[in-house]
C-alpha cells in the first residue's frame, strides 16, 4: 500500500522535495532552450537592432547606402510580388487538379510538387543551372538542333530563373492550402447555386472563390515571405545583378564590412516579416471560420469530358515540366562531361563518366585555402550530427512540456518559434556582430555553424515532437498504472514506443535541415571549414568541366540524402499530424 | 408534369436504379419512400439534372430535359444538410435564385421578405447563417429554394438532422408550406411517419424499383408484397397453404386459419415482386403457399377468437398496449393482459391481407 502512496505523491506538483520550490519545476524544461535562445538568438538580435538603429553608426552611412536600401528593399517587393503571382499562376489551376479530380499518377504528381520546398537552395540552383545554364540541357540541345556555337539561352542571371526557381520551390504551399480548403468545400453548396439557376461561371465568382479566398489569401502570403526572405536563389542564380535584401546584407556584411548598413538592411527586413506573418496569422484564424470539413473524396471526379481532358493534358505537362526537369537535369549533368575541364585544351571528350564523382576524394589542389569536396563533406556531416544533438537535447523538454497544455507554454511558446521569422542571413549576421569580441569571441570557432542550425531546426524538432507527445493519451497511461506499472514501466509500455518514432523523425528533421542550410552558413562559416552547401556554390561558380561537374555531383549526393531524409520524415509522420 | 420514364443508374459498378418509372401531377406532393441506400438521393438528383442516368428519360410536359443544365431546370432542391451559402446572410442566401434570374432589387426584397414570412422568419434577414439552430436552418433553405417560384421542388431527407420534436413540429409546418405555395413537390425519406404525414401519394423504392405506389392509407393497409410490409412495419406476416379456392379463400398457417375477402384473390408466393398490390389475379391452387398480413389493430379480445396464444410480453404504448403472444404474433389491445394469461382474438377479415 505504502509503494502506491509514495508514487502517487512523487507525481503531484505539490511535494517535490525540500531543495526546489513548486514554481521552478514546470520552468525547468524551459531552462535549456532558454538560455540558448536568449545567448544565440535574442541577444544577438538586440545587437542587430542596435546597430541599426545606432545613431553614431547610422551617421556614417552616406547617401549611396541609403539608396542602395532603398532600391534593394523595392527590388525585394518587385521580385516577390512578380514571384508570388506567377506561382498562383501555376499553384491555383494544380489545385483545382488535385482537389477536383481523379487520375492515374496523381499521388506521383503530388509528391514531385512538394519535393522542391523540401530541398537545399543550393541543390535547386544547381538543378536549374543544370538545366538552364549556359552549360544545361536546353541551351545544349538548342546548340545540337540548330548548330550554334553558343548557347541561345542566358536564362541564369536573369530575373527569369530567380521567378522559375520561386514558382518551383513555393507552388505545393499554393496547392496544399488552397486544395485543402477547395476539397473539404461542400460540394452540396455548388450544387444548391446549380439548381438556383446559376451557372458554372457564377457559381466560380459567387461561391467558390469568395468561399476559399481567405485559403487563396492566405497562401499569397505565405508564398511571398518566403521568396522576400529567399537569398541562396538569388545569389546563386541571380548573379551579380540581382540584389534582395537578404543579398545585400551578406554581401554588405561579408564582402564590403559595411556592418551598419548591414544592420539597417537586417532591421528593415526584420520588420518587414514580421508584418507579413502578423498579416499571414490573421488570415489564418478568419479562414477557421468557413464550412464544416467534409470527407475530400466526395469533391473528386473522374475525368471525363474533352474539356476536363485537354485540362489534365496541359496541366501534366506544365508541372512535369516545370518540377522533374530541373531534379532530372541534376543527376544527368553529374555523371556527363560537357565541357572542357580548366587548362586543358583540344576537343572535349562528351559522353558518361563517374570521373566527378572520384574526384571528390582527391585533392589535386596545392592551394592551402584550397578544400577538397569530401572534406565539406565531411564537415557537414559533423555539424548535422551535432545540430541533431543539440536540437534534441534543448527541444524535447520543451516539446515534453508543451504536451500538457498550460499557460506557461502558451506564453512561451511564440518565443520559441520566433528564429522561424527571422531569416537565415540575419541570424548569421547577428552571429558575426555578436560573437566578434570578448568574452563571446568564437567568431573564428567553426562551432558557430551547428548553433546556428540549432537555431534554425529547433522550431522544427518541436513542432514535430509536440503533436506525438500530446496524443498519448493520459488515460493510458492510468490504464497502465492501474494494472500495476511502476512510472518507469508505464514509460517504457507506453510513451517510448511513440516517443522513439517522433525522436528519430524530429532527429532526421534537424539532419536535413543542417545539411542543407545555405544563409546563415554563408555568414558564419569559416573558409578552412566549409559546409557541403558551401562548397557546392564555390564549385558553381568557378569555371571549368571538373569544378562544374564537381558542383553536380555533390548537389545530386545532398539531394539524394535530403530526400531520403523527407521520405523517412514521411513514413515516420503521424498521420493527420503537423503541416506548415 | 414531371415523368421519369425507366431511369437506370449504377453506383460504383452496382446497378442502384433498375427501371425507375414515376410521375409527379401538378400540385402532388409525392413522397420517395425506401430504405437507406436505396437510391432515393440518387433519383432526386437525376431529376435535378445534378447526375446523368445511365438509361431512361426525365420529361416535363412531355419534354426531354436532358440537354437542359442544371440551372435552366429551375427545379428547387433543399438538402438534408441545407447547403446554406456560409458567406452570406439569410436574406442573401434566399435572394440568390431571385438574383439569377436577374430580377429588380425591389421585386428581390419583396419575394425574400414573402419566403421569410412564410417560413415564421421575417425578422431573421441579417442573420448569420451560423448562428441558426438546426430548425432555422431547415426553414432559410426552404425559403430560398421556394423564392424562386420553382415548378418542382425537391427535398432530400430535410428532416433527418433535427431532433424528434422539432421534427414533428417542422412537419407540420412544411405540410403547411407546401398546400399555400401549391408547388409539386417530391420528399424524398426513409422515416414512414414523414411520408404518410407529408405525401399525397406515396412511392415506395426497393431494389432500383418503384414497388409500390398510392395513398399513404392504402399503401398501408395493403403493402401488397412482404417486402413492403416489413419495411413498413405494418403488421404480422405469416406464411400459410391455401386449403379453399372458392371465395371465401381459406388460407391455412401454424397461427391459425383465416378467411380473405372476396374480393381478394390470394397470390401465391414468387421470387419476383409483383407491383400494385391486392387483386393480381393468377393461377392458384389448393396447396399452394402464400404469404398472408395480419393487421396489429382492430383486433378485438373475444371467446370465439380464431388465434389464440399466451402472452409473452406487454408494453405500454401510449394509445394502447403492444401484446407478443408465444406464437410471435404481436397486436395491440385496448386493454393490458397478464404475461403468462392465455388469450383468444378475434380477427376481423379487414385485418388480413394477401402479399405476394
Amino acid at each position: 500500500m505504502s509503494r502506491f502512496n509514495g508514487d502517487a505523491c512523487a507525481g503531484g506538483p505539490t511535494s517535490v522535495g525540500g531543495l526546489r520550490p513548486s514554481w521552478i519545476r514546470p520552468l525547468l524544461p524551459w531552462l535549456g532552450a532558454s538560455v540558448f535562445l536568449g545567448l544565440f538568438f535574442f541577444y544577438p538580435l538586440a545587437r542587430i537592432l542596435w546597430l541599426g538603429l545606432n545613431p553614431s553608426a547610422l551617421i556614417t552611412l552616406n547617401l549611396d547606402s541609403l539608396l542602395l536600401a532603398v532600391h534593394s528593399l523595392g527590388f525585394t517587393f518587385y521580385q516577390a510580388a512578380l514571384s508570388t503571382l506567377l506561382t498562383l499562376v501555376i499553384g491555383l489551376p494544380a489545385a483545382v487538379l488535385f482537389a477536383r479530380n481523379d487520375f492515374r499518377g496523381k499521388s506521383f504528381l503530388r509528391v514531385l510538387t512538394a519535393i522542391p520546398f523540401m530541398l537545399p537552395t543550393v541543390v535547386v540552383a544547381a538543378g536549374f543551372n543544370a538545366l538552364l545554364g549556359p552549360n544545361g540541357w536546353v541551351n545544349l540541345g538548342l546548340m545540337d538542333l540548330f548548330h550554334l556555337s553558343s548557347a541561345p539561352i542566358s536564362m541564369v542571371g536573369s530575373l527569369g530563373v530567380i521567378l522559375l526557381a520561386h514558382v518551383f520551390y513555393n507552388t505545393t504551399i499554393v496547392i496544399r492550402l488552397v486544395g485543402n480548403a477547395l476539397s473539404h468545400l461542400d460540394p452540396r453548396l455548388e450544387q444548391a447555386a446549380r439548381t438556383l439557376g446559376a451557372n458554372p461561371q457564377r457559381v466560380l465568382g459567387l461561391l467558390t472563390l469568395p468561399l476559399v479566398r481567405p485559403s487563396i489569401l492566405a497562401a499569397s502570403v505565405l508564398v511571398f515571405i518566403f521568396d522576400f526572405t529567399s537569398f541562396g536563389v538569388i545569389l546563386l542564380l541571380g548573379g551579380p545583378g540581382f540584389s534582395t535584401l537578404e543579398v545585400e546584407i551578406y554581401k554588405q556584411a561579408v564582402q564590403i564590412f559595411n556592418l551598419p548598413l548591414a544592420g539597417l538592411l537586417s532591421l528593415i527586413q526584420l520588420l518587414c516579416t514580421l508584418a507579413f506573418s502578423i498579416l499571414y496569422s490573421r488570415i489564418v484564424i478568419r479562414n477557421v471560420v468557413t464550412s464544416a470539413p467534409r470527407p475530400a473524396e466526395s469533391n473528386l471526379h473522374k475525368v471525363r469530358s474533352v474539356r476536363q481532358k485537354l485540362f489534365l493534358a496541359g496541366m501534366l505537362v506544365v508541372l512535369m515540366g516545370l518540377f522533374l526537369l530541373p531534379l532530372v537535369s541534376l543527376p544527368l549533368a553529374s555523371v556527363t562531361r560537357l565541357q572542357a575541364d580548366l587548362g586543358v585544351r583540344g576537343p572535349v571528350q562528351y559522353g558518361l563518366t563517374i570521373n566527378y564523382y572520384t574526384e571528390l576524394f582527391i585533392n589535386r589542389s596545392t592551394s592551402i585555402f584550397y578544400v577538397p569536396p569530401f572534406k565539406a563533406i565531411g564537415n557537414s556531416l559533423g555539424y548535422a550530427l551535432l545540430t541533431v544533438v543539440l536540437s534534441l537535447a534543448l527541444g524535447f523538454p520543451v516539446a515534453s512540456a508543451l504536451a500538457r497544455p498550460g499557460r506557461l507554454g502558451r506564453l512561451l511558446d511564440p518565443l520559441l518559434m520566433l528564429p522561424l521569422g527571422a531569416s537565415a542571413v540575419t541570424l548569421g549576421l547577428g552571429f558575426i556582430i555578436t560573437f566578434n569580441r570578448p568574452p563571446l569571441a568564437f567568431v573564428t570557432s567553426p562551432l558557430l555553424v551547428p548553433l546556428a542550425h540549432t537555431l534554425i531546426a529547433m522550431p522544427f524538432v518541436v513542432r514535430s515532437l509536440q503533436p506525438s507527445l500530446a496524443s498519448i493519451p493520459d488515460r493510458l497511461r492510468q490504464a497502465a498504472a492501474s494494472l500495476g506499472a511502476s512510472s518507469q514501466r508505464v514509460w517504457f509500455a507506453v510513451d517510448w514506443p511513440i516517443v522513439a518514432r517522433a525522436t528519430l523523425s524530429a532527429a532526421v528533421f534537424a539532419f536535413t535541415i543542417s545539411l542543407g542550410e545555405f544563409g546563415a552558413s554563408s555568414l558564419v562559416v569559416r573558409p578552412e571549414y566549409p559546409t557541403l552547401p558551401i562548397a557546392i556554390a564555390r564549385f558553381l561558380s568557378q569555371p571549368g568541366g571538373l569544378n562544374y561537374g564537381q558542383a553536380m555531383a555533390m548537389a545530386t549526393i545532398l539531394m539524394v540524402v535530403c530526400g531520403l531524409g523527407i521520405l523517412l520524415i514521411e513514413r515516420l509522420r503521424l498521420p493527420g499530424a503537423g503541416e506548415f | 408534369m414531371l415523368e421519369l420514364v425507366d431511369i437506370h443508374k449504377g453506383y460504383e459498378g452496382k446497378p442502384l436504379l433498375n427501371g425507375v418509372s414515376a410521375r409527379v401531377a401538378a400540385g402532388e406532393t409525392v413522397c420517395l419512400l425506401g430504405p437507406s441506400g436505396s437510391g432515393k438521393s440518387t433519383l432526386l438528383r437525376i431529376i435535378a439534372g445534378l447526375e446523368t442516368p445511365e438509361q431512361g428519360r426525365v420529361c416535363w410536359d412531355g419534354v426531354d430535359l436532358a440537354p437542359i443544365p442544371v440551372h435552366r431546370r429551375s427545379f428547387g432542391l433543399v438538402f438534408q444538410d441545407y447547403a446554406l451559402f456560409p458567406h452570406m446572410d439569410v436574406a442573401r442566401n434566399v435572394a440568390f435564385g431571385l438574383k439569377m434570374q436577374k430580377l429588380a432589387g425591389a421585386e428581390i426584397d419583396l419575394r425574400v421578405a414573402d419566403a421569410l414570412a412564410m417560413v415564421n422568419l421575417s425578422d431573421f434577414g441579417s442573420r448569420r447563417i451560423t448562428d441558426l439552430s438546426g430548425g432555422e436552418q431547415q426553414r432559410v433553405a426552404l425559403a430560398r429554394a421556394l423564392a424562386p417560384h420553382p415548378r418542382l421542388l425537391m427535398l432530400d431527407e430535410p428532416l433527418g438532422a433535427l431532433d424528434r420534436n422539432l421534427r414533428a413540429q417542422l412537419m407540420s409546418e412544411l405540410r403547411r408550406i407546401l398546400h399555400a405555395s401549391g408547388v409539386p413537390a417530391i420528399y424524398v425519406t426513409h422515416d414512414q411517419e414523414e411520408a404518410f404525414t407529408l405525401a399525397d401519394r406515396v412511392l415506395l423504392l426497393h431494389d432500383g424499383k418503384i414497388v409500390l405506389s398510392g395513398k399513404p392509407e392504402r399503401v398501408w393497409s395493403d403493402p401488397g408484397s412482404v417486402w413492403a410490409a416489413q419495411f413498413l412495419d405494418a403488421g404480422n406476416v405469416v406464411e400459410g397453404t391455401i386449403i379453399s379456392i372458392k371465395p371465401p379463400y381459406r388460407v391455412e398457417t401454424p397461427v391459425g386459419i383465416f378467411e380473405l375477402g372476396r374480393d381478394v384473390v390470394p397470390v401465391p408466393v414468387r421470387d419476383e415482386v409483383v407491383p400494385s398490390p391486392g387483386k393480381v389475379g393468377q393461377a392458384h391452387s389448393k396447396g399452394e403457399k402464400v404469404n398472408v398480413l395480419i393487421s396489429r389493430r382492430g383486433v378485438l379480445q373475444g371467446a370465439q377468437g380464431n388465434v389464440s396464444g399466451v402472452v409473452v410480453d406487454v408494453i405500454f404504448r401510449q394509445d394502447g398496449f403492444k401484446v407478443t403472444l408465444a406464437n410471435g404474433l404481436d397486436f395491440y389491445l385496448p386493454d393490458a393482459p397478464k404475461v403468462g394469461e392465455k388469450i383468444n382474438l378475434i380477427i376481423p377479415q379487414a385485418a388480413i391481407k394477401c402479399l405476394s
